[in-house]
């Protein structure tokens, strides 16, 4: 491994009696799709956006193309891009003045017309940002995160809240800068953005690193079990499942108990035996190899959307 | 510099697509000249100099309102954050918001002129160079003060109440609504520590007295003072972020700008000369609507 062209060591950051940030340590190579994985609240948002030098670290290392964001100013702007979490434009600023506007403020500058048709937004050069769907408004929003060319983009969440077509949409263009060997930071909490696009994850939970590596590694590395999901017609007594023949780990969300099991056919057997015992009945049974999700309630015991 | 001239051009832009603005910044001045015309001026030409330096002080001084007020939309609706992940300083932001405030009152001013002159025949242009640097300055130093208001602001509506309270007492002390030679003795003397005076009385001197450059450099020192100072106290509390708090330090920064106008008010209250403008200016006035004296027996 080269030089990482972002770096993080042990950082904190708290708000009031708020840790929001405790101790998270990662590093990203040049060229990267790296993503923080986590619920809501985890330290993602903070964590990037000291990255992106908006706010400033009680204490650790952060670099980023190996200057200081708290520090480097203008010299570090020009370098990076960013989708917030939330962007927000003047309500009468045009699709393509918002591009001009900020392409200006850069040494390096991309070309209008090309973003405007990379992004599909050519047809709506001429609408104020006002008159923009979420979809199109987060297209210009990645849009503005190009306008020069930038080394490092940071993408704290960019298909929140958008709906399956334009989220799609957001991943093929993730995948394009990707493809140009583009560095980009990641932070989502939807376990299939992670898993398509990034190349590393750290999952991240409580302003803590819980676990890192590649999607395929972290799920080699979890217990690899596969998860059985199974909803009855009455609810069992409490840690019944739990003792069924291969059961590493049983949980109950919403109705549906979560099965964790090294042995799924003979799991299976035990508990339609147990349901005949119980005079219970099955009304459906689902099995699914390890994902990013198990990891993660593995680490935390929780799902991530929780 | 480029920086703060492509915010400069955005920001004016996007105040012209905006009405209520386009009413208040275009449309209410030319009304507030009109009415001040039909009401004080009634058809007379001599008076008219004078009710053009009252107008344009009323429409320079609306920069204190202006396009300073836009940047706490800005802020808090995020859109300063994203402004601020560019290249790009509070400086850059702020010199924006003075900027355009300048070009956008300009038109005004020069339409509130030549309506005067050409549509009810003012006696002369008074001294458009005096104007000129009155306006300049004037604009500049009202929106840097509009600026320091919305950096102390947390929300627009404590913003307008804020503002409300200032702006009520410029257009009360300043003698463009009320001549101040109208003014107990005292409140003459309250008026020499606000700026709206400074620009107020030497707009006047300038339209109604035909007052030089020079005459009117009292007025156009002490409004560039409070530029400076204003414009570097409104850097030093300018906020990006939303939630961002008001530092502890910003009641010591707010009265730092006030110096300017506190030094020149003392000066001014110990020398009397602004004072004597002041009532010049009115005598003036007063002196030519007064009818002629005849002299001697008949």
């Amino acid at each position: 491994m080269g030089d990482p062209i972002i770096q993080v060591e042990d950082l904190y950051k708290s708000y009031g009696a708020v840790e929001a940030v405790r101790g998270i340590s990662f590093a990203a190579e040049r060229g990267e799709v790296f993503g923080l994985l986590g619920p809501n609240g985890a330290g993602k948002t903070s964590t990037v956006e000291i990255l992106e030098g908006l706010r400033t670290a009680d204490r650790g290392l952060v670099r980023v193309c190996g200057l200081d964001p708290s520090q480097s100013g203008h010299a570090f702007k020009e370098k990076i891009g960013a989708v917030l979490q939330s962007t927000s434009l003047p309500d009468k600023l045009r699709v393509a003045e918002a591009i001009e506007l900020f392409a200006r403020f850069y040494q390096r500058r991309a070309n209008t017309d090309e973003l405007l048709e990379r992004f599909q937004l050519t047809e709506k050069r001429g609408a104020f940002y006002s008159h923009l769907s979420g979809g199109q408004k987060q297209r210009l929003a990645l849009a503005m995160a190009l306008v020069n060319d930038p080394e490092v983009i940071f993408l704290d969440e960019p298909t929140a809240g958008l709906d399956p077509q334009v989220r799609r949409e957001i991943y093929d263009i993730i995948e394009e800068l990707k493809r140009g060997r583009k560095t980009v930071l990641l932070t989502t909490h939807y376990i299939e953005e992670a898993e398509r696009l990034c190349d590393r994850v750290a999952i991240v939970d409580h302003g803590r690193v819980m676990a890192l590596g590649t999607p395929r590694e972290l799920k080699r590395n979890s217990a690899g079990t596969t998860r059985i999901e199974v909803r009855l017609a009455r609810p069992v007594v409490n840690g019944l499942l739990a003792h069924l023949e291969g059961v590493s780990d049983c949980r109950e969300f919403a109705g549906t108990y979560v099965l964790h099991s090294a042995k799924p056919p003979q799991t299976i057997v035990a508990l339609v035996k147990q349901l005949e015992t119980e005079n219970n009945e099955l009304q459906s049974l689902e099995m699914f190899s390890p994902s990013l999700e198990d990891v993660f309630i593995e680490l935390t015991g929780r799902r991530l959307r929780e | 510099m480029s920086n703060t001239w492509t915010l400069t051009t955005m920001r004016m832009r996007l105040a012209v697509r905006n009405r209520a603005f386009f009413f208040f910044s275009f449309v209410m001045p030319i009304l507030f000249l009109l009415g001040a015309v039909l009401f004080f001026g009634r058809g007379k030409t001599e008076w008219m100099g004078y009710i053009l330096g009252a107008i344009l002080t009323v429409t320079v001084m609306g920069s204190f309102w202006g396009l300073s007020v836009q940047l706490v939309t800005f802020r808090e609706q995020g859109i300063l954050r994203r402004f601020r992940l560019a290249p790009l300083g509070a400086g850059a932001m702020l010199a924006s918001s003075i900027l355009s405030n300048y070009f956008m009152a300009l038109p005004i001013v020069i339409l509130e002129i030549l309506v005067c002159r050409l549509a009810f025949h003012m006696q002369s242009w008074g001294n458009l160079w005096a104007i000129f640097i009155l306006v300049t300055i004037g604009s500049a130093t009202f929106s840097a003060l509009g600026l320091i208001v919305a950096s102390v602001t947390n929300t627009m509506q404590e913003t307008q109440m804020i503002n409300n309270l200032i702006w009520m007492g410029f257009l009360f002390l300043s003698g463009a609504t009320i001549p101040l030679a109208k003014f107990p003795g005292w409140l003459q003397r309250v008026a020499l520590f606000i700026p709206a005076e400074y620009l107020a009385t030497g707009l006047e001197s300038a339209g109604a007295r035909m007052a030089s450059g020079y005459q009117v450099l009292e007025d156009s020192v002490a409004l560039a003072l409070g530029l400076l100072v204003a414009f570097e106290v409104s850097r030093q509390l300018f906020r990006w972020e939303p939630e961002a708090r008001v530092p502890r330090k910003a009641k010591l920064w707010v009265l730092a700008a006030l110096v300017p106008f506190l030094l020149f008010g003392t000066w001014e209250s110990v020398t009397g000369r602004q004072l004597h403008h002041i009532n010049q200016n009115f005598q003036e006035l007063i002196g030519q609507l007064a009818p002629p004296q005849t002299t001697g027996p008949r």
